[in-house]
């Protein structure tokens, strides 16, 4: 089953709606609620990203009876050192984000912790593509 | 008669139920239906919130309790009773004018649940402060946040606190206490006096525990309108009674909003009202909130002063609760305290069994246990959206096309039931008029659409 989301750029006041309704997809789907936890904080994480960095994102999800993959793709500035962005309390994010309570450089590497596959390519001045999975038939530890 | 589509304290008079679908409308977990008339009830979706008790038009929505002769099965009879009882009179009645009446009515004890608060509030600090223990701590007072987070949230369910209720903490202390004055078990009655459907249901099925410390419950208007007739119709010279209550006095702000939160070391929060609180619990779910230590969430309006039971308006009733909570700050200073009465005593007692079992999930939202089915039902909840006109307008007999569309392929609907798609159908003539009739009919009931001026101010309303 597929759905397809939009982010807006700099919007975070519709930030978490894509994984609002992939949460109730799971749920209705009777998906264990541990695992529906690690998806949607993958997927929350992910789109907050691409609010706080990118100009617009596309978010596409696919979800079968044994996992979810999901998709962010994003407009936006790119990363340049894709390393250096996975590295815990690394951020670019700018003073205002940092206010709202977001940009604490935690975004990646808890998506890589709950994310059964994890992706990330980039291109500097064009955007970034997230592709995370997520296994629904069994219980990471 | 009375038929029981709840299995909750929550009950539909059948025969009252005018159909009118406004129970529907406002149910937070889309538990109701109109079929053939009258409402029904999904009852593993129901959370005994009240909601609907509060909108019904006709009263066809009844809080089930205990028959108030029941006390008198019992020698010692206990009356438990909440802060915000003492909060509904009018200011001319004391809060010793109610205990006294209630003793008058037949109780042998009033003891106010509120008490235990003293002892649950250091559990509660410590059991915050357990770093092994999933933060935010949501607190286990509502019961109907508790029955919301089972059936919408699972994922939360681990958050709820594993520590009783000052309610159930009382109901054992006031046992205890008796017991070691020499009273026999079996002699004691407990009686809770609720300002909500919600605490019945914890009482008479608690979430948890395998039964009850609490005997019986007597819904709260039912003792406002005893305890005022009598205060009424008593004479105005007869001497008025002493104060006899020992309260802590932060105690009686206990459940109203910020009682527990204002107590609780830490980052706390407090947050009432049933859309406030599925708001913040999505929120919450989503991990969009994070670093909060405990929350206290209440299903009511300004907490229990908003319970649905209560008979007086909620703002006042905080406003005297608060008023009476800095007068006994007062008097407090000169009051004897006698330790062998004191809940201090029994702490040690109330500390081995003040602990919660865990409270299990119950998702009501799955549309099928299996993952496979539920997948291709969900393709076919979706195909049936195309088609439905997402205009909520209830006339299908449920609350929106989102749960007709769910009903349907569980087999508890048919698309037919749509109005647009019989006018959609009766264009094309797949569908005689005749028969779209007959289909609202078996929504709405038999000669529903006849004129009828027993509607509007012309309602008779049947108390």
């Amino acid at each position: 089953m597929q759905f397809e989301y939009s982010v807006e750029g700099g919007d975070f006041t519709h930030a978490g709606y894509a994984s609002s309704q992939v949460k109730k997809v799971l749920k209705q789907l009777n998906v264990d609620p541990k695992l529906i936890k690690r998806v949607v904080v993958c997927l929350y994480e992910a789109e907050v990203n691409v609010v706080a960095h990118a100009y617009s994102g596309k978010i596409f999800t696919d979800i079968s009876t044994d996992r979810i993959y999901m998709k962010l793709e994003d407009k936006g500035p790119g990363i340049p050192d894709i390393q250096q962005a996975m590295q815990m309390g690394y951020s670019t994010a700018s003073p205002e984000v940092r206010e709202m309570g977001f940009g604490a450089g935690m975004g990646l590497p808890n998506i890589q912790n709950n994310a059964d596959e994890f992706n990330i390519s980039s291109v500097v001045n064009e955007g970034t593509v997230v592709e995370i999975v997520v296994y629904l038939n069994q219980l990471k530890n | 008669m009375e038929s029981k589509f709840f299995h909750h304290a929550l009950k539909i008079l059948r025969d009252v139920c005018i159909g009118c679908s406004h129970c529907m409308r406002v149910c937070p977990t889309e538990a109701l239906r109109v079929r053939n008339g009258k409402a029904e009830l999904y009852d593993n979706r129901c959370i005994d919130c009240g909601e609907c008790f509060k909108v019904c038009p006709v009263n066809a929505i009844i809080i089930e309790q205990d028959d108030f002769s029941k006390i008198f099965g019992y020698k010692r009879r206990v009356a438990l009773v909440p802060a915000v009882l003492l909060g509904q009179f009018p200011d001319e009645v004391s809060p010793n004018d109610v205990y006294n009446t209630l003793l008058e009515l037949g109780f042998t004890d009033v003891f106010e649940v509120e008490n235990s608060v003293d002892i649950l509030k250091e559990s509660i600090n410590e059991y915050v402060q357990n770093k092994e223990i999933p933060k935010p701590v949501i607190s286990s007072f509502c019961p109907a946040v508790v029955r919301l987070i089972q059936v919408k949230f699972p994922a939360l369910v681990d958050n709820i606190m594993l520590l009783k209720p000052p309610l159930d903490l009382s109901a054992i202390f006031y046992k205890l206490l008796l017991i070691d004055q020499g009273v026999a078990e079996r002699d004691i009655g407990i009686f809770y006096i609720t300002p909500c459907a919600a605490k019945i249901a914890a009482v008479k099925s608690p979430v948890g525990e395998e039964y009850s410390e609490v005997d019986g419950v007597i819904n709260m208007d039912v003792i406002y309108n005893k305890v005022l007739r009598t205060i009424k119709q008593k004479n105005s010279d007869d001497p008025k009674p002493t104060n006899t209550s020992t309260i802590n006095p932060k105690n009686i702000l206990w459940s109203l909003t910020n009682g527990e939160a204002n107590e609780v070391n830490g980052r706390c929060l407090a947050i009432d009202s049933l859309h406030n609180v599925i708001d913040f619990l999505e929120k919450l779910e989503n991990e969009e909130i994070t670093d909060v230590d405990f929350l206290e969430i209440r299903a009511c309006d300004e907490g229990c002063a908003g319970g649905v039971l209560n008979s007086g308006n909620r703002f006042l009733t905080v406003e005297r609760l608060k008023n009476r909570s800095e007068s006994l700050s007062v008097d407090r200073m000169d009051m004897p305290t006698s330790y062998e009465h004191s809940i201090e005593k029994y702490k040690p007692q109330l500390d081995e069994r003040k602990a919660a079992n865990p409270v299990k999930p119950r998702s009501m939202m799955k549309l099928d246990e299996d993952m496979g089915r539920a997948m291709k039902k969900m393709e076919r909840v979706q195909r049936i959206m195309c088609f439905l006109p997402d205009i909520d307008c209830g006339s299908c007999g449920a609350p929106s096309c989102q749960a007709l569309a769910e009903d349907i392929v569980k087999g508890k609907a048919a698309i037919s039931h749509c109005i647009f798609l019989q006018k959609m159908m009766e264009q094309t003539r797949k569908l005689h008029p005749d028969h779209s009739f007959r289909i609202m009919e078996s929504i709405w009931g038999k000669d529903r659409f006849k004129k009828d001026c027993s509607k509007g101010f012309g309602r008779k309303k049947d108390l």
